[in-house]
């Protein structure tokens, strides 16, 4: 064969194997929600599911995505900044910086299923919290921590150096220039990636089966006391999220209507994944703006 | 350098740093705690199998029959160890060329345009939830197999092209980074010498990069390797080894997904899922090392 031709003939595959992935995403994308935005509304996103009958909505399983998210959050935002500062500014090179940078590389790679499975032996079984949203969130730490540490790393990476060394000439301390100086600088790009995590640990399921639960109790939205049972603000109560709840349905589901509410739950999920990430870009560059002399420029 | 201050009083500034620091290592310090209680805890409790007498780590290696509630009780892996070998391979097998091309076209045949395309649409695979795309391939991807291919649709097949997707992002986005990152004047030198563009990535680029490249793929099969969920919901989940691609089968996950919850603590089958959970830990450490090689191969 010619070059030439080889060189067409390659430039076509490479061209139509790009677009076949992009096909992929429109297809996949334009499938689910076509497939489940018919099916949710108001009453579909408020109401309970249901056992047995049909029109079961997943109003429960939403509010405890959303407040799994939030715990999860609390907790491992102030670590992971803690650890990712340390890495990037404060660990010298040498034989324990490596040692740790092994373990956030291997934390980050376990699988979900693993770490679900360790929080079953020692938050739920050990430290007896049984199946809750606080086991759920701490096994989400686990879980997402290795990922805030590497997003705060390269934050910390990314600020030229030359705003450090005029914090120094200046005669601050470490600790100022850290806080004052390069993280401020740091934090669109943080709060991007933390975002972004967010939408990775709303979609997590696998890890919190065996931590939050597979089951809801019977919530009473109007009860706000955290430690009443039926409170839905109550971090000891056992909690099923939207994803859990994806997979439980499609796996036992009784209910005559399984498979629309898995298409209607699936959007919805879709739908909040989309929103993390547009919600990312847009944050970033607003709090870009606001922190940095670049507000003047546009 | 800075100067010693004489005074012996702690300065404020003194303190903050004492603090922040106390702060970070304690952070650190949590880490390092997680993973060896990790390690520990799952590796004690996989462990426990063998150590009790209950089976023998040959036994449930290479035994191929799994059959914890019967007379004479049999906890053999096999199946499902090869299970997870063999799809996370087919997974890997059809994203490879996939992304690939994918990132080829971001850096080398349209690094303008092709790029804008193709990373957000990276970014979002990457973002859709696993069950989600179990969801997809249990209501797509099993009924097409269904009427095309004999068998019920669930199956190896199924299990490999739904992971093939998730693991598209992962691939895609290392082997672009290598290839963007990857000095002009090589691809430069082979233009001049009357290269065509075909030649110069199957003679130049593609060779430069492999380690590269392969270190995305080694991380795409760790992902694959591990996840449960998805997999679970259309592979079928029957304890055999498969005779053939559109065969019901079982991988390490998906019988930990099924079976944990429905286990007593501290019954053989219950210690037999955690030796598989010890499975899943090692080879994580197996995929990380594989890594950590290919990427010292690269910078040199």
């Amino acid at each position: 064969m010619k070059p030439r031709t080889a060189d067409k003939i390659a430039t076509v595959l490479i061209v139509f194997f790009a677009l076949l992935i992009v096909a992929i995403l429109v297809g996949l994308l334009g499938y689910i929600l076509i497939r489940g935005l018919n099916h949710i509304s108001w009453d579909f996103l408020t109401s309970a599911p249901q056992k047995i009958r049909a029109g079961g909505g997943v109003g429960p399983q939403l509010f405890n995505s959303i407040y799994l998210l939030v715990l999860t959050l609390v907790i491992t935002v102030p670590l992971g900044l803690g650890a990712g500062i340390f890495m990037a500014e404060y660990a010298r090179p040498g034989k324990l910086t490596n040692f740790i940078r092994l373990i956030v590389e291997v934390l980050s790679s376990f699988p979900s299923i693993v770490v679900g499975l360790f929080g079953l032996l020692l938050i739920v079984n050990t430290f007896d919290l049984g199946f809750s949203l606080v086991s759920g969130a701490l096994a989400l730490t686990f879980f997402n921590l290795p990922l805030m540490v590497r997003i705060t790393e390269q934050a910390f990476r990314t600020v030229p150096k030359q705003q450090k060394e005029a914090g120094f000439a200046l005669g601050l301390s470490k600790w100022k220039i850290v806080t004052t100086v390069l993280f401020p600088v740091a934090l669109p790009t943080i709060i991007t990636g933390t975002i972004l995590s967010a939408g990775r640990v709303f979609g997590e399921a696998a890890a919190l089966m065996f931590t939050a639960g597979m089951s809801s109790p019977r919530l009473d939205f109007t009860n706000w006391n955290p430690s009443s049972p039926t409170s839905p603000l109550n971090p000891f109560r056992p909690a099923e999220t939207l994803a859990v709840h994806i997979w439980k349905i499609n796996s036992e589901g009784l209910a005559p209507d399984a498979v629309q509410i898995a298409a209607g739950a699936s959007a919805v999920l879709v739908i909040t994944v989309l929103i993390f990430n547009l919600a990312a870009r847009y944050f970033g560059r607003v709090i870009y703006r606001k922190l940095t002399a670049s507000k003047r420029m546009s | 350098m800075r100067v010693k201050p004489k005074k012996t009083r702690i300065e404020k500034h003194h303190l903050e740093d004492f603090v922040g620091r106390a702060y970070m290592s304690f952070c650190v310090l949590l880490l390092i705690v997680i993973i060896v209680s990790m390690v520990y805890f799952v590796a004690s409790k996989g462990i426990s199998t063998f150590t009790s007498g209950d089976v023998k780590i040959s036994e449930f290696l290479f035994g191929t029959k799994w059959s914890p509630e019967g007379d004479t009780p049999s906890y053999g892996a096999f199946p499902f160890i090869a299970g997870s070998f063999l799809v996370t391979l087919i997974a890997a097998l059809i994203a490879s060329p996939l992304s690939i091309c994918a990132a080829l076209f971001m850096t080398e045949i349209v690094p303008g345009w092709g790029k804008k395309l193709l990373q957000p649409v990276i970014e979002l695979l990457s973002g859709i939830p696993s069950v989600v795309y179990g969801f997809v391939g249990l209501s797509v991807i099993v009924p097409f197999l269904r009427n095309t291919f004999p068998g019920q649709g669930i199956g190896v097949a199924a299990g490999a092209l739904v992971l093939s997707v998730m693991i598209l992002p992962t691939i895609t986005s290392v082997a672009a980074d290598a290839l963007a990152s990857l000095p002009q004047n090589l691809k430069e030198s082979s233009f001049a010498l009357g290269a065509t563009r075909w030649q110069t990535i199957a003679r130049v680029i593609l060779p430069t990069t492999f380690p590269a490249i392969m270190t995305g793929v080694v991380l795409g099969m760790a992902r694959a390797f591990g996840e449960a969920l998805a997999v679970q919901m259309v592979i079928g989940n029957a304890p055999f080894v498969p005779k053939s691609l559109f065969e019901s089968a079982s991988t390490l996950t998906s019988v930990i997904t099924l079976s944990m919850g429905n286990t007593t603590m501290g019954s053989p089958q219950n210690n037999a899922l955690w030796s598989m959970a010890l499975v899943l830990m090692l080879m994580t450490f197996i995929f990380v090392l594989l890594v950590r090689m290919l990427e010292r191969r690269n910078k040199i």
